[in-house]
């Protein structure tokens, strides 16, 4: 029992340090901007894909640096010549515009790297294991992993509430026009943000592409969930999608590992049902990809801004 | 690209040259899964068609009419898949293939029979060719389906006879896909294992959605923690793979005895991991000793970047050749009176196409990844090597299919 809730605490947690990369730079570019980026899985898809043809060439490490980097581009160029000219027709001009933009890199993710998941992978020595518990291997990569995860929170919160930029960019969220008096390059920070958010993404890509797998269709899956982060969380709260990625994370993992039907459970509350019943048979293990998408229903009906989100003005 | 262009227009020329006469190209429509998570399984199958055709084509054809393949991508949607059928039917083709997915076959099933009932003389036949729950030619057989792989309890069958002779096996773990075919899988193991070795203990019985896990490691700690020496999954296409993938990062020691196990993808993804782990049981196996075989399996590879895995596919073509041939037609019609009761040689033996349920009769062979093979899947020196061969006659089971045939 100890080694399973041990292993899924280490892998529900691994898994919602990556849910909150992903889901950051989509709160970041959210409460800037007020858009909700629907490409914004797709950014991570990219950079999975960028790191994987870049380590052919330049290795896995400085692919780690590179990809993000280019998926950043990427995104400021979006940004810069078409979310901006869209900005002017209003939020569901830009969110039709994600929309489009996240079947384009689909499509093109298809016709340049084929249908099929590419062999990416961590190098060799670091598949080998970190530790070994209860004969079960824990892999480098993944201690890897937690450590970039945990890097990229502190350094991005050191940016927002220590720098110089971070104050603007502060600034902006809720004074937009007052920055843009002041005499700062408002639309400029804009593009920044956007393209720091999709780098984040993208940094995602490339430590989720050889955890999960390469393929089209990652964008599409890990797409909802991380929608379901942000909704979570608060829009455009940081600290709140760093507890609902992590609560997700847990979630699913441990829901995997419990070997109880939905009937055991509600027999612990005194409450007797048909145990073969169709409903109450279905076991915590089948609802688990299903429990992100469950939280999203009950925090919409009772807790509507999200675990940390701010009030509606 | 120029070649398919060339190809078609002259095969269009043709046509419009002789479209008095009797067509002659037959289509195949493919209705599988070419793009998503599990293109995988769909386009190596796509590319064995087109490889094959071409050497029926230059084998003098159906009955002399030239075959060819046309994919339609259903991404394993049985909704999609019937809006490909119908295209394929508006389109005249009348020979339809697929594999991958029970819940896909069993949509086709139900709307070929209704098609066929409504439209006489417009027949199309389905030629089932990796869908394997059991139910297609029991309790829901159809007289216009055909399959061409041995069926999950067949499968199951053969598997656990192996399982049961090893007595170093106590505790098994079964971790399948969450639908019709996941269940049949699971279930069989249970009974069959309870029959035919009663000492062993099934520590755990998971299921899954089908093609939507990517992160299987809650699984694995899941399995590690049963204590599990055995595993047996009848997962495929990412499922598979990345199940195992996840396994072999873990350091589960349990080898995992599966239906799909040589799936591609699996090879690159486990390397080393997977020696002496990996157990499939299959129609066929990577190192297959005959020359000829051998030089089919390196030509695929070089032609198309896919493994030789579906030699039911070639058994399927060929036995439709054979059938055409025998009927002096290509008529779906005349085909599925033909197919009935037929038999063929093919490289691992006789097979023969039970006319009672339409679910072919073929040896077996369980295999294991190995090293240093002769010849490598993927690219590597990593292949399925045989174990065992289980006879024809120990794989077949008996029916429960009453056909109801067209007068």
């Amino acid at each position: 029992m100890l080694e399973i809730i041990l292993f899924s605490l280490l892998n529900g947690i691994l898994y919602g340090l990556l849910l909150f990369m992903l889901s950051s730079g989509l709160t970041l570019i959210f409460s800037m901007m007020g858009v909700l980026n629907f490409a914004h899985a797709s950014f991570y898809m990219l950079g999975a894909y960028f790191a994987y043809t870049l380590g052919m060439h330049t290795g896995f490490w400085p692919a780690l640096i590179l990809a993000p980097i280019l998926v950043g581009v990427v995104g400021s160029v979006v940004e810069r010549f078409g979310l901006r000219r869209v900005h002017a027709n209003g939020h569901v001009a830009e969110l039709l515009f994600t929309f489009g933009l996240a079947y384009v890199i689909d499509e093109l993710v298809q016709l340049t790297w084929g249908t099929v998941a590419v062999p990416y992978r961590e190098p060799e020595y670091l598949r080998e294991p970190l530790f070994t518990l209860f004969g079960t291997d824990y892999s480098i990569f993944r201690g890897v992993v937690i450590l970039i995860s945990i890097l990229m929170f502190v350094a991005l919160w050191y940016l927002l509430k220590k720098t110089r930029v971070g104050m603007m960019i502060r600034a902006a969220l809720t004074h937009g026009a007052m920055v843009g008096h002041l005499g700062h390059n408002v639309p400029r920070l804009f593009m920044l943000v956007f393209g720091f958010g999709c780098a984040l993404a993208g940094l995602a890509g490339v430590i989720g592409g050889p955890l999960l797998a390469t393929e089209p269709g990652m964008a599409a899956t890990l797409g909802p969930i991380v929608f379901v982060v942000v909704v979570v969380g608060g829009m455009g709260s940081l600290p709140g999608a760093f507890y609902a990625s992590l609560l997700i994370g847990l979630l699913q993992t441990f829901f995997v590992a419990i070997d109880a039907s939905i009937a055991d459970i509600l027999g612990i509350f005194g409450l007797q049902i048909d145990p073969y019943g169709e409903v109450a048979r279905i076991t915590l293990a089948n609802l688990a990809p299903m429990t992100p998408f469950i939280l999203l229903v009950l925090i919409l009906i009772f807790r509507p801004r999200g675990l940390m989100g701010e009030l509606e003005p | 690209m120029l070649k398919s262009v060339r190809t078609l227009v002259t095969a269009s020329l043709l046509l419009a040259g002789t479209a008095v006469s009797a067509a002659e190209t037959v289509k195949l429509a493919l209705i599988d899964p070419l793009t998503g998570p599990m293109a995988a399984a769909g386009q190596p199958a796509f590319e064995h068609l087109k490889l094959e055709a071409e050497r029926i084509n230059a084998n003098g054809g159906l009955n002399g009419a030239k075959l060819e393949i046309v994919g339609l991508d259903n991404k394993v949607n049985p909704q999609e898949s019937l809006v490909q059928l119908q295209k394929a039917i508006n389109d005249g083709i009348q020979l339809v293939t697929q594999g991958n997915g029970s819940s896909v076959a069993s949509a086709l099933i139900t709307s070929v029979e209704k098609h066929n009932r409504r439209n006489p003389g417009e027949e199309v036949l389905y030629l089932n060719y990796a869908a394997v729950d059991p139910a297609f030619t029991n309790d829901r057989c159809s007289y216009w389906h055909f399959r061409f792989d041995a069926n999950a309890d067949m499968k199951m069958n053969a598997l656990t006879n192996y399982i049961a002779s090893n007595k170093d096996i106590h505790k098994v773990y079964l971790i399948n896909q969450d639908y019709s075919f996941g269940h049949a899988v699971s279930k069989s193991a249970q009974e069959m294992l309870k029959q035919k070795r009663p000492d062993i203990e099934i520590v755990g019985n998971d299921f899954h959605p089908l093609a939507k896990v990517k992160d299987f490691t809650p699984y694995v700690s899941k399995i590690q923690a049963s204590g599990a020496d055995a595993v047996i999954s009848g997962n495929w296409g990412q499922d598979i793979t990345l199940l195992v993938k996840a396994a072999a990062e873990f350091g589960l020691k349990a080898p995992f005895y599966t239906y799909y196990g040589a799936s591609s993808g699996v090879v690159t993804q486990l390397g080393d991991k997977g020696v002496d782990r990996i157990y499939q049981i299959n129609e066929y196996y990577g190192d297959f000793e005959d020359p000829e075989m051998a030089k089919r399996q390196v030509e695929m590879y070089e032609k198309t970047g896919w493994d030789f895995y579906y030699l039911r596919l070639s058994t399927m073509l060929d036995m439709l050749k054979a059938a055409a041939d025998k009927a002096g037609s290509t008529d779906p019609k005349d085909l599925a009176k033909a197919l009935e009761g037929l038999s063929i040689e093919t490289p691992t033996g006789e097979v023969t196409m039970r006319a009672e349920d339409h679910q072919i009769q073929l040896p077996m062979f369980i295999s294991v990844m190995q090293d240093g093979m002769k010849y490598g899947a993927e690219g590597t020196d990593y292949n399925f090597h045989k174990v065992a061969e289980i006879a024809r006659e120990d794989v077949t089971l008996p029916t429960t299919c009453r056909m109801r045939r067209p007068n």
